[in-house]
């Protein structure tokens, strides 16, 4: 199972939730973690990745404890995946 | 007796305030979406109770929310608007939906939006999902058009003032901060600027006299309601008017401003039911181009007669050290019989007048930075 962890500004999406775990068939990449959150909330991927299949500016990404600025990266079935709300903004 | 509202649009957040049509009282209510970045709240005047509100963030991208029930529930659009591959292969993206405006009244489910940087959207579903008007974000000569991003406002380049010819449902207009204005008579298939007569001191002098066609830094433009030949436009470079009937050249009526007052500023509004009686803000643009109340003495300016003379309206407002900013979509107009005329400043504060701008009270006065203030009137 991959872990997956949210921020806050993704709660009004998630109802609150900040962690849950995910199955990907074969492992998979990040950008299948992130399609496969938003089946589940539907309308929060273009809220952190932008219509080309870019990480926006301001969220940030982690596989592991590495952060990672492209979607490609793969991800494994133990893998750690953390959504971060860049430390920005004013 | 009518019920009047306040759709505002902050940094933080939208608030709605609401009185009757004495306009003595008014009650706050919200935030709703609180901490997002609320470009635009606009009311739908062919749909009561419906409302659309771009919500942006400090972190996440762009969305587009819909209310039919007089902001009580949202939902949010299943696809909002995006930009598809350039044909040369840019890939631009969304920062945020600067500007809503509804449809013609013969299309109650078609809605525009401008987005930052500078594109043109349509949704043909009550906004629930947006496509490219893509003759104008995929004409050939579009980059040519809009300034490069150095030309933009310090949070991106605008496209804005999206008005749809109450008289015909295919002429659009819009202004692009930069690149200029332009419009479309076949629904937003092809496109041609409208700036001729408008200053563009930004840019060094063509050498053969002539004027630049495009390139120019509109701030707010405004359709008389109307009379669709009755055009007014707030510029980086001035005030100016156009009467379609007359040609197509803008006039610079700012000319007739005080000179220690100027003739910049960002929001301009037009009497519903007379094209000659219109509101502006000025605001500083000398120097370091601080963009606030000259002198810190804020004022209305309001002609009577289509800008060839201006009154100065201040009575109620701080009289010194009162540095305002307001911004393009900050002042509104409520079209009651003795015109309401509000406004909405960098500093939170919301003022309304209900004697067309004769005199000032406070509505609200501890807002986040107000970006847009819109009405909703219903019987």
């Amino acid at each position: 199972m991959i872990r997956v962890f949210l921020p806050s500004q993704l709660d009004d999406y998630t109802q609150g939730k900040r962690e849950l775990s995910l199955e990907l068939a074969n492992g998979g990449s990040l950008a299948d973690v992130i399609a496969a959150l938003d089946n589940l909330y539907a309308g929060m991927a273009f809220r952190v990745v932008d219509e080309h299949g870019r990480i926006r500016r301001h969220i940030a990404m982690f596989v592991g404890e590495v952060m990672v600025r492209d979607l490609s990266v793969p991800v494994a079935p133990n893998d750690r995946v953390q959504i971060v709300g860049a430390l920005s903004g004013g | 007796m009518s019920i009047l509202r306040l759709l505002v649009g902050t940094r933080k957040g939208a608030w709605t305030i609401t009185s009757d049509g004495e306009r003595s009282v008014w009650r706050i209510e919200g935030p709703q979406h609180l901490g997002a970045v609320v470009s635009h709240y606009v009311a739908d005047p062919r749909q009561p109770g419906v409302r659309m509100m771009s919500v942006g963030s400090g972190h996440l991208g762009p969305s587009v929310f819909i209310s039919s029930d007089f902001g009580a529930s949202w939902r949010e659009a299943t696809t909002p608007p995006a930009f598809s591959v350039e044909p040369d292969g840019v890939e631009r993206s969304v920062d945020h939906v600067f500007w809503l405006t509804p449809g013609h009244v013969s299309e109650p489910d078609t809605w525009y939006a401008g987005t930052s940087p500078q594109g043109l959207f349509r949704s043909l579903d009550s906004g629930d999902t947006w496509q490219e008007v893509l003759g104008f974000n995929h004409h050939p000569d579009f980059f040519q058009w809009r300034g490069g991003d150095k030309d933009g406002t310090p949070d991106g380049p605008k496209l804005h003032s999206v008005i749809v010819d109450h008289s015909d449902k295919n002429h659009l207009l819009l202004g692009m901060s930069s690149g200029g204005i332009f419009e479309s008579f076949d629904a937003g298939a092809t496109w041609s600027a409208l700036n001729s007569g408008v200053a563009m001191d930004f840019y060094p002098p063509k050498e053969d006299g002539s004027e630049y066609e495009f390139g120019h830094d509109p701030h707010c433009l405004i359709m008389h309601p109307l009379h669709a030949n009755r055009l007014y436009h707030q510029n980086h470079c001035g005030l100016y008017a156009l009467d379609r009937s007359a040609g197509t050249r803008w006039a610079r009526i700012g000319d007739n401003m005080p000179r220690e007052v100027g003739d910049i500023g960002f929001p301009i509004v037009v009497h519903p039911r007379d094209p000659d009686t219109i509101w502006v803000f000025p605001m500083d643009g000398s120097g370091q181009w601080p963009r606030t109340s000259p002198a810190g003495r804020p004022a209305v300016y309001c002609s009577r007669d289509g800008g060839a003379s201006f009154l100065r309206q201040d009575k109620g407002f701080p009289t010194q050290q009162a540095w305002w900013t307001v911004k393009r979509q900050c002042m509104a107009v409520d079209g009651m019989d003795s015109l309401g005329v509000y406004l909405g400043t960098s500093n939170g504060q919301l003022w309304g007048s209900v004697d067309e701008g004769e005199s000032w009270q406070p509505i609200a006065m501890d807002l986040p930075q107000i970006f847009s203030i819109e009405v909703e009137a219903t019987p």
